[in-house]
């Protein structure tokens, strides 16, 4: 074979792998770096996935501006504002994770980590309270729409799109405390250290991004004007 | 080979270092496999399965326009024929087939890396796609579906059948390919062998990463406009209902930013696969390097901004139209450059007719009678009249199904004894291509004729006049049918014989000619470092050592 070479390398698979190294990655860095750009790219693929439904929430809003001002006032504005809060500083608490799973603090990772499910959960609790009152007020997406008393015909629309949008980011909200689950139960097995947190920035990423979406749908449901 | 004599004792166990298809064995070892060799084949028997069952219902489909008035089918059933069809050809065989079937398989030897940078989200791809191929089928019990593979609105949001289930396997299929497109990207940027650099990356690869760009960029907006879609039927959410105060002309936009794109998606990894074939066999340097890898990455970029051209009849102003017109024109450009680097690669080479090179010299000619004709659908005013007819039809499928498929072709028949380390009977081969060549034009030249004289698409009736043409194209479909299951066989029947060919019979310069034929699991005993460039059919070869510190050891 002149046309290339080979490196022969004499300790070829014969030193252990340091804990958390995939086999076909040749070190943590090159292995680091990969699942970053993975996430990135699945982070604008998400970023897109939701980019189609506020596009056409903006089409839908911009054809039927009363009928959206009007229906936007069943929503409770002070608990979306809570909510916000509660994500922003899960978000907070998820920074502090990652620094404790860099520096390797085993004890400080769980505590933060925990405290971001805790949040997320929070967050669920006031969705759900929102969600039933609207339920019970018939508030409902689509053709199950039963509000009584509009003044403003088609209201349905926005409520449509208010449950498809909220609907989807809380389902990616539970889909987080899996994640975050799963890194706690990873973490008092004692599988991260200084050299090895890839999965906690990860999951960290993915977590502001779901809270960025939020803090974008906040203003366009609850404080429309 | 440097590699053969060194052994090595390791923690892998012992199939490590045996090929990898008997590295280990039984039905198990593979559903479980991380091995993008592996994953790549079980992508390719899944999609020459599809390929089959989409090709049985084109032939009914030509059938039944063997005569005017019904023939085999009514109406009806021919709606559901030719969605069918279309479904499974567009989401399950075209899209998936380059890069997760042979892309899969090849890329990764091409950089020298062991694996794709995610070897279990790549198995995760290959189930999500089984999941989604199942529920598409489900539809048949579910009543079938007879929108057309677009799925417009209203008449989809408001026809029965299964056109719900439907439309979410195409969401679900939807993740498969951004999980490959997604792998991909992080793969070539990451997994490069030592010495690599951007501009010594085969052109296969270069391919693979605009597609992957485009996998990435535009599915997530086709996976939120389907589920618009089911939502609108089974909520009537509104937003595509003109009776709710909705857009149907909405879900056109929609669907084609994804669907625009998503043509590129099937022609830039024909392309990929041309760009290696064409300088193989012709023994020389492929011209314009650069000119074809920007070329991609343009195409991929540019095809984010012509989607409309699919919709100059269904209401838009003359100034928008004017514009999608023109930028449509502009993305034939990079298109045509990549047509004339390849002639100008094969002008004065020693070219070797070898199957793979047939294939590529048909994806040639098919190629540019399919771009040229989209010019005349790109131009507004006969674009007016050719919407909806034949001419379209023709056209989609010479770059779809022509350029798409043979191109196909041609990579599995140049990495066959790659993959399988063996060699299938050229001169048999040879004929099958010539036979699909002459089987695709007959079925597929008349319907250009037949459009432009107005014979309107998707209708299993037509006017007296146009039978001879419908005649000629049914014919045709038989000679194609019979020129791709000789293929087919042709190709299995090599796989009876001994494995024993060289690594590199082609001699091909790209990395993936260096590892075993076919590949021990881990593609190469030792990590490959670079010391020419992928074309490089220089007589005296200059070696460009580029030395690397950091990756060359394991
Ligand atoms: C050379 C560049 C190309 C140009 C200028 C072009 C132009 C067009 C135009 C203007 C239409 C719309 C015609 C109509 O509906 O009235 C069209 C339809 C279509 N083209 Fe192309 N095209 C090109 C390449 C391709 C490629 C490479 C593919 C796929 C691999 C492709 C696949 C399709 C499909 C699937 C349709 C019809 C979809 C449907 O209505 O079902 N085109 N093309
Ligand atoms: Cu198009």
């Amino acid at each position: 074979m002149s046309q290339s070479t080979t490196v022969p390398s004499q300790d070829h698979h014969e030193h252990a792998h340091p804990p958390g190294l995939q086999h076909h990655f040749i070190d943590m860095r090159q292995q680091f770096e990969a699942s970053k750009i993975g996430m990135w790219l699945f982070l604008v693929t998400e970023v897109l996935l939701f980019g189609g439904l506020f596009v056409g929430y903006g089409i839908m809003h911009s054809k039927h501006p009363e009928a959206f001002i009007a229906a936007h006032t069943h929503l409770d504005w002070r608990l979306g504002a809570l909510n916000t809060i509660v994500l922003l500083v899960s978000s907070f608490t998820m920074v502090m994770g990652v620094w404790a799973a860099q520096t390797g603090q085993k004890k400080k990772l769980i505590g933060y980590l925990t405290t971001t499910f805790l949040l997320a959960g929070a967050f669920m609790v006031v969705k759900y309270i929102e969600y039933s009152h609207k339920f019970h007020e018939g508030l409902l997406p689509g053709k199950f729409y039963a509000h009584q008393g509009d003044t403003v015909p088609g209201q349905f629309m926005f409520f449509s799109f208010y449950f498809m949008m909220t609907g989807l980011h809380g389902i990616h909200v539970l889909l987080g405390m899996v994640a975050i689950a799963w890194l706690i139960w990873r973490a008092q097995k004692g599988h991260f250290s200084s050299q090895y947190y890839g999965p906690v920035d990860m999951v960290g990423l993915y977590w502001h991004l779901v809270d960025l979406i939020w803090i974008y749908l906040f203003p366009l449901m609850y404080l429309l004007t | 080979m440097a590699s053969e004599n060194v052994m090595h004792a390791n923690g892998h166990g012992a199939g490590a270092h045996a090929d990898y298809l008997d590295s280990t064995k039984g039905l198990w070892s593979w559903l479980t496999t991380v091995d993008h060799k592996r994953i790549g084949l079980m992508y390719l028997w899944s999609v020459v399965f599809f390929m089959i069952t989409g090709g049985l219902l084109a032939l009914l489909i030509r059938l039944e326009l063997l005569t005017p008035g019904p023939t085999i089918m009514d109406a009806e059933l021919y709606n559901r024929a030719f969605t069918l069809h279309g479904a499974i050809m567009t989401f399950l065989v075209i899209i998936p087939g380059i890069p997760a079937a042979l892309g899969n398989f090849i890329l990764p030897l091409l950089l020298g890396a062991k694996d794709v940078a995610f070897p279990r989200l790549n198995l995760t791809s290959y189930y999500i796609y089984v999941v989604g191929a199942l529920m598409a089928l489900s539809t048949l019990i579910l009543g079938g579906v007879d929108t057309g593979w677009t799925f417009y609105t209203p008449y989809s949001s408001t026809t029965g059948g299964g056109v719900s289930m439907m439309v979410l396997a195409a969401f679900v299929l939807g993740f498969s390919s951004i999980f490959t497109g997604v792998n991909f990207i992080a793969t070539i940027h990451k997994m490069r062998a030592p010495g690599m650099g951007w501009f010594e990356l085969p052109l296969f690869a270069w391919g693979m990463y605009a597609t992957a760009l485009i996998q990435i960029l535009a599915t997530p907006v086709l996976g939120i406009t389907l589920l618009l879609l089911v939502m609108e039927r089974v909520l009537s959410v509104g937003i595509f209902d003109p009776n709710l105060g909705g857009d149907p002309v909405l879900f056109q936009h929609f669907f084609w930013f994804y669907s625009h794109p998503a043509v590129y998606i099937m022609i830039l990894p024909a392309m990929a696969i041309i760009s290696e074939v064409i300088p193989v066999f012709s023994k020389k340097t492929i011209f314009g390097y650069k000119a074809i890898a920007f070329s991609s990455v343009a195409i991929a970029l540019l095809g984010f901004l012509v989607w409309a051209h699919h919709m100059f009849t269904a209401g838009m102003s003359l100034f928008a139209g004017a514009i999608f017109s023109f930028i449509t024109f502009f993305i034939a450009v990079p298109s045509a450059i990549k047509v004339f680097n390849w002639i100008a690669t094969m002008w004065r080479g020693s070219i070797s007719m070898k199957a793979p090179m047939i294939h590529a010299i048909n994806f040639l000619l098919i190629f540019t009678i399919g771009g040229l004709t989209g010019l005349f659908l790109a131009a507004l005013s006969t674009d007016v009249h050719l919407h909806d007819t034949y001419f379209v039809v023709a056209h989609f499928h010479y770059v779809m199904a022509g350029s798409n498929m043979i191109a196909l072709l041609a990579g599995l028949h140049y990495w066959w004894p790659k993959m399988f380390g063996r060699m299938y009977n050229e001169r048999m081969a040879a004929i099958a291509a010539a036979l699909i060549f002459i089987g695709f034009n007959a079925t597929f030249l008349p319907q250009f004729l037949m459009g432009s004289r107005g014979m309107p698409r998707r209708y299993y009736n037509y006017l007296e006049q146009f039978q001879e043409l419908h005649v000629l194209s049914t014919i045709g479909s038989w000679i194609l049918a019979f020129g791709l299951f000789m293929c087919l066989a042709v190709l299995l029947a090599s796989l009876r014989g001994k494995k024993g060919v060289a690594s590199n019979p082609w001699g091909g310069k790209t990395l993936e000619w260096e590892a075993l034929s076919p590949p021990i699991t881990h593609n190469f005993e030792d990590t490959p470092v670079l010391v020419h460039g992928p074309y490089d059919y220089r007589p005296q070869p200059v070696p460009v050592v580029v030395e690397r510190e950091q990756g060359v050891t394991h």
